[in-house]
């Protein structure tokens, strides 16, 4: 016992002097040719005071010496797993839909609009779990996919006139033509080479439409997209129907929920159904699903297509919302992001994927007065995340393990 | 003709840093099959410890009366910053996954790679730092074609370096354990190589390759930012996955190929769409032949 704790010491005390090493350079040398170490040493006592403070409560709690306190929290907790195990999965979900229909009431208008973002991202993580958790493709480029369904919306409507239920399905069925298109030449390859190569397009998508200035206006993005209309019976002289447009915060809330609820049943449909099945065994194992009759290529070009599609009318969603659209938001480090989420919250399931978006949104929110500081906080969470839970925060249920991990 | 040759130039410069940066990924994912999404940080955090050095010795007067041993010196402290840099990095980041699925690990790189550009950033400042500039102002002039010396610095030294590296890796006992542990960790354990520290010196001559690289870029274009990295690092990976993964002479074919074809691309068809004629390139070859140029057929890898 003594022995495992002097080795978590020493590791520790290397990794703070290599630390130290890392951080002078960066810190103490300067221009004028001078050196100094003040303001090394106290970055660098900062960090080491917070990371033994970390280390002390973890090592107290490996080694049992936090029981008294533990014990009976624990043997709360698993009371209270003991008894909501027994109540039925609908239950939680119906009280799950009641707290959501609820929140806008209750969150001010910052709380509604982070919710609204996050039900944007479940959509996306949903439709990146398609890919990436059913079928087994890592796909880098998913977020060119969102911004075509974007862009289809905002030149329809700015350009064309056309009104958002109709260009709803376009935007869904241009991104889906985007998957195919970047799906046909892609899907002979695996493993990495599939993940530079839709990087690639990802970077090409963003590129054209950050150049192509006749149809997108460059970088400059496009502006005065309508919102979300729709007609409501009034029944004041007899009945008509008025159309109105959606402006208030707390209507787009209910517009995101209703996508984030359909995506949800649909990806879970999906993951079910035959077609599911057939994803995961190319996930599994493609040379043998191939031997059992599975047509490799149209499924992995549906499980794109699908994708796609989702990533689509989230994307039409995001430019009614925010009536405007530019090449920016479609960065690599989105695409990156929604991977985290997928990867973090637990590959293909569902719950988790929810669990996984809300804490990434949530995290650079909480440290928003950190500015400077939170991507850092953020990347250090990721790393802290996947050394401790890699198989994600509520791992799938389904999930085999595939022959290479098995072999270590 | 004489544009042509300028710009062969201009694409020989561009594509070693390309090939210096891939090689990194390629050496990396050859021995534990790991996209090393924080090798861009790498090349990024070479630029800036050359550019802190080379200010230094400009600080304290050296650099007028010794400018080649300033240079010299400055390229040694960035390579082996990054390498102690890279080495502290996989033991914290990416030893603990190594029996975890490559996802896992893709991530913590991914995390490592956000990690490592704020902490450049909060060290560094938000804005461009710029390289000491009187450096190899001259240049030649053969009628229309101009070759400045920083150029011929350049290529040169990536030419040492890669033949280096190629000597390294192809003719001493170190690069042969380099490849045996590459191709199969347990068989080469038991014949006593420790997989350790092999997988170490990978990181930190990866490291240090990019953190040439990162010096050069400076010079080349006088200055360097804490984002520096991330573009002509999925460039560079775009580069090694060209050339076939885990293949070293591929990963330099490839990075002078992506090079070259940026530079031609910006020269004669259009400057704005430069970084997609990289990927059209990329995605043309990986289509006739999946597995890159000098790639072997890889049977069953998946996410």
């Amino acid at each position: 016992m003594i022995q495992e704790f002097k080795k978590v010491w020493k590791k520790y005390t290397i990794g703070m002097l290599w630390l130290l090493g890392l951080l002078w350079p960066m810190l103490g040398i300067h221009a004028d040719g001078t050196l100094t170490f003040q303001k090394t040493i106290t970055v660098w006592s900062y960090i080491v005071a917070g990371t033994f403070v970390c280390l002390l409560i973890y090592i107290t709690k490996a080694s049992g010496s936090l029981k008294v306190i533990m014990d009976p929290i624990s043997r709360v907790t698993g009371n209270i797993k003991n008894a909501t195990s027994a109540l039925p999965t609908w239950v939680w979900f119906t009280a799950l839909f009641i707290a959501a229909l609820f929140y806008p009431q209750l969150a001010g208008r910052y709380g509604t609009d982070v919710a609204i973002n996050v039900l944007l991202y479940i959509c996306l993580g949903l439709g990146l779990n398609v890919v990436v958790g059913l079928a087994g493709m890592l796909d880098l480029g998913y977020i060119a996919f969102y911004g075509v369904g974007a862009y289809t919306y905002a030149v329809l409507n700015t350009v064309y006139g056309l009104g958002f239920w109709i260009c709803l399905p376009l935007s869904a069925a241009f991104a889906c033509l985007a998957g195919c298109i970047v799906g046909y030449p892609t899907l002979r390859m695996r493993g990495d080479y599939l993940a530079i190569v839709t990087l690639g397009f990802g970077e090409i998508i963003r590129i054209i439409l950050n150049n192509w200035m006749t149809l997108t206006n460059g970088p400059n993005g496009i502006l005065g997209i309508k919102p979300i209309g729709f007609f409501i019976p009034v029944f004041e002289n007899g009945f008509t129907l008025e159309h109105i447009w959606i402006k208030k915060l707390q209507l787009f809330y209910y517009f995101a929920l209703a996508l984030a609820i359909i995506t949800a049943i649909g990806v879970q449909r999906l993951n079910i159904s035959r077609v599911g099945r057939a994803w995961e065994s190319i996930r599994e194992d493609e040379t043998a699903a191939e031997l059992m009759g599975v047509n490799t290529f149209i499924y992995k070009l549906l499980a794109y297509a699908m994708g796609a599609i989702f990533a689509g009318l989230a994307g039409a969603f995001f430019a009614a919302r925010m009536r405007f659209v530019s090449p920016d938001s479609y960065l690599f480090i989105e695409s990156a992001m929604v991977l985290s989420m997928v990867v973090l919250g637990g590959m293909g399931s569902i719950p988790g994927i929810i669990l996984g978006v809300v804490a990434l949104v949530a995290l650079p929110e909480v440290f928003r007065e950190f500015e400077s500081y939170r991507m850092l906080i953020f990347g250090g969470t990721m790393i802290i995340m996947m050394l401790f839970r890699p198989a994600g925060l509520i791992p799938a249920k389904r999930m085999g393990t595939r022959s290479e991990e098995k072999e270590g | 003709m004489e544009y042509f040759i300028q710009q062969l130039i201009n694409g020989l410069t561009l594509g070693g840093m390309y090939a210096l940066i891939a090689l990194g990924y390629t050496m990396v994912y050859g021995v534990i099959q790991l996209i090393n999404f924080a090798h861009g940080e790498f090349f990024a955090a070479g630029g800036y410890v050359g550019a802190i050095a080379l200010a230094y010795f400009a600080g304290i007067g050296y650099m007028d009366s010794h400018p080649v041993i300033c240079l010299t010196g400055s390229f040694m402290i960035a390579m082996a910053y990054c390498a102690y840099l890279a080495v502290g990095v996989e033991k914290i980041a990416y030893k603990p996954l190594r029996k975890q699925s490559r996802l896992a690990a893709l991530l913590s790189a991914l995390g490592m790679s956000i990690f490592l550009s704020n902490g450049m950033m909060l060290t560094q400042g938000v804005y461009d730092k710029v390289y000491p500039g009187e450096l190899f102002q001259g240049r030649f002039d053969f009628g229309m074609v101009t070759v400045s010396y920083l150029q011929i610095m350049i290529v040169s030294l990536t030419a040492c370096l890669l033949v280096g590296l190629n000597l390294l890796v192809f003719k001493t006992k170190i690069g042969m354990a380099m490849r045996a542990t590459a191709q199969d960790k347990t068989m080469s354990a038991l014949v006593a190589i420790g997989s350790n520290k092999i997988i170490s010196l990978t990181f930190a001559i990866g490291a240090g390759l990019a953190a040439a690289a990162g010096i050069m870029y400076g010079l080349y274009y006088g200055s360097v930012k804490y984002d520096m990295g991330f573009v002509p690092g999925i460039k560079a990976f775009a580069a090694a996955v060209l050339g076939g993964i885990g293949n070293i002479t591929g990963a330099m074919i490839g990075g002078l190929i992506i090079g070259m074809v940026e530079i031609f691309g910006a020269g004669y068809i259009s400057s704005e769409y430069k970084d997609v004629f990289a990927f059209i390139i990329l995605i043309g070859v990986l289509y006739f032949k999946p597995t890159g140029i000098m790639g072997e057929n890889i049977d069953d890898t998946r996410v």
